[in-house]
């Protein structure tokens, strides 16, 4: 039999990030992904910048050259990507072990999934989230004055 | 007054298309008409060409799942009108390849269902081939995977899934939601053997719950749920936390059961 | 089943780090608020407040241990995100490789670098 050709129709990469009618655990599925690489390459650097230290070079204090704002606001943003990622996470853990996602039910319809069952959870997180963002720039908005 | 849909269908002929493209069709659209109806109007009217696959037209057969409006899902019950009002965009299932205009080929995601033993698996395979009698299951028990079986394998949660986007090897909520419905299904006894394929690398881990093939799926199989049993089950395992239980005993053989009280006997047989 | 052992001490290191990160963005970061673990005043950054921690037994223990899980739950996250772009096989194994010299490097590096500030710390805080 000849082969037929085809066409191939993966989405590639815009499949993790394409936007349009997607719920919003697609959305924090995205910005999970995105913090958890954010947070990797700054503690990869993190480990290499404090560990001068035992040389006696202190690069983050007064007079160093990663105590400039610029620094101060990257920090407060890797700051805000681990609040998210790990109150995310912390909804991810009960999710994945099958702990937060209800019991199997009969699909009647309109059909209830279990995006609804762990919804709550993720909207709490997502507060629990909000109020130490707010912590953090307050913080980093009092040591900026 | 029947309103004018613009179709936006995706064209593709493997013997002349280099890549797909979008063509567009004018069609007449009466309330409750499906995009399946609105195909066949094409087809009949304006354009004998154009490919797609359908058969049952009743969300049963699970051949007309499309992308429609960025959605996938099944062409025959969805209506026009409850998702369109002037342009509707109808293309083939995304992550997998195009045979032909809307027809993907799903040979892929069939493979991948074979892969996790999507059937009984026991040791008493004899049983199996040439039943002698009836295995015991009660109604919460069946509870625990009825509602992975009503999977039609329409291949509209495959089409949703971020990660087949990329992971071309990655089983898919379709395959796994079918190893939890044999592992959960207590006249079973093959997690095990099926574990080696849902704890492989490119398993049940690959899922982050993006939680799009629940949203996509017609028939209510809440697949991602299922890979979170799957999951869960594969970590009890692997830390040896898993009670071991025997798949469930057969009961009688038949004819051998005691009916109910209540229960009129069944008619004389005719043949 | 190799991924399973894999992703169950994953999803462990990930609780381990909740606690310990939470703690250390708890100092480093609200510290104008929670003034944890800073007892020489001011940033919770500076050198004295740092050397101090750096003195303390539990601080290099923590320090340690959430360079151990951090480094393994931030590099098999990685690791995933990359398999899933349907790599060759050969490849999937030069990136396991690759992270795996990576993270036992930066693992080194962090807990020498602990362990020596340690010790100055400890000399100083003698005199």
């Amino acid at each position: 039999m000849a082969e037929i050709k085809r066409h191939d129709n993966r989405l590639g990469l815009w499949g993790w990030l394409g936007g349009g009618r997607w719920g919003i655990e697609r959305y924090a599925y995205i910005l999970h992904r995105l913090t958890g690489l954010g947070i990797l390459l700054y503690f990869l650097m993190h480990v290499v910048v404090t560990s001068l230290r035992a040389r006696g070079i202190y690069l983050w204090v007064e007079g160093g050259v990663f105590h400039q704002p610029m620094f101060k606001f990257g920090e407060f943003l890797v700051f805000a990507a681990f609040a998210y990622h790990a109150l995310n996470g912390v909804r991810l853990v009960l999710v994945e072990l099958g702990l937060a996602v209800g019991k199997p039910i009969e699909p009647v319809y309109p059909y209830k999934t279990s995006l609804g069952v762990q919804r709550p959870l993720l909207i709490a997180m997502m507060i629990l989230a909000a109020i130490l963002l707010a912590a953090g720039g307050y913080n980093f908005l009092s040591l900026a004055k | 007054m029947p309103a004018e849909i613009n179709f936006h269908v995706t064209r593709y002929n493997p013997e002349c298309d280099q890549a797909p493209y979008v063509k567009t069709y004018r069609v007449p659209v009466r309330e409750g008409m499906t995009v399946l109806d609105g195909l066949h109007y094409i087809k009949d009217n304006l354009d004998s060409s154009l490919a797609w696959r359908y058969s049952c037209r009743m969300g049963v057969c699970g051949s007309c799942g499309m992308l429609l409006n960025g959605r996938a899902t099944l062409a025959c019950n969805t209506q026009i009108l409850h998702i369109a009002t002037t342009d509707l965009t109808v293309g083939p299932l995304p992550n997998f390849d195009i045979i032909r205009d809307l027809v993907p080929d799903l040979l892929t995601m069939f493979e991948k269902h074979v892969a996790v033993k999507p059937y009984i698996v026991r040791a008493d395979e004899a049983e199996l081939d040439d039943p002698a009698g009836e295995f015991y299951q009660s109604p919460e028990e069946l509870g625990a995977y009825l509602q992975f079986t009503y999977c039609i394998k329409c291949g509209c949660c495959m089409a949703a899934c971020p990660t087949l986007a990329t992971d071309a090897r990655y089983s898919g909520p379709m395959p796994l939601a079918a190893a939890q419905r044999y592992n959960a299904d207590t006249r079973d006894d093959g997690r095990r053997a099926r574990n080696q394929l849902t704890g492989s690398s490119h398993g049940a881990f690959r899922c982050h719950y993006a939680g799009e093939c629940s949203r996509v799926c017609p028939k209510g199989v809440d697949p991602a749920k299922a890979i979170q049993y799957l999951k869960r089950q594969l970590v009890l395992d692997y830390l040896h936390l898993a009670r071991r239980k025997k798949p469930c005993a057969k009961m009688h053989g038949p004819g051998q059961g005691k009916p109910l009280a209540n229960i009129t006997p069944a008619p004389a047989k005719t043949v | 089943m190799r991924e399973t052992k894999y992703w169950t001490w994953h999803m462990a290191a990930g609780v381990v780090i909740f606690f310990l990160l939470g703690l250390h963005m708890l100092i480093m970061h609200v510290g104008g608020i929670t003034h944890l673990f800073a007892p020489h005043g001011g940033e919770a950054t500076s050198k004295v407040n740092s050397l101090y921690r750096d003195g303390s037994l539990f601080f290099l223990t923590t320090y340690v241990l959430l360079l151990g899980v951090a480094l393994y739950h931030g590099l098999y996250g990685l690791r995933t995100i990359l398999f899933e772009l349907t790599l060759k096989p050969a490849v999937e194994k030069a990136v396991s490789v690759v992270l795996l010299v990576a993270g036992l490097g930066l693992f080194g590096l962090g807990a020498w670098a602990a362990f020596a500030t340690h010790a100055i710390a400890i000399a100083g805080a003698r005199g």
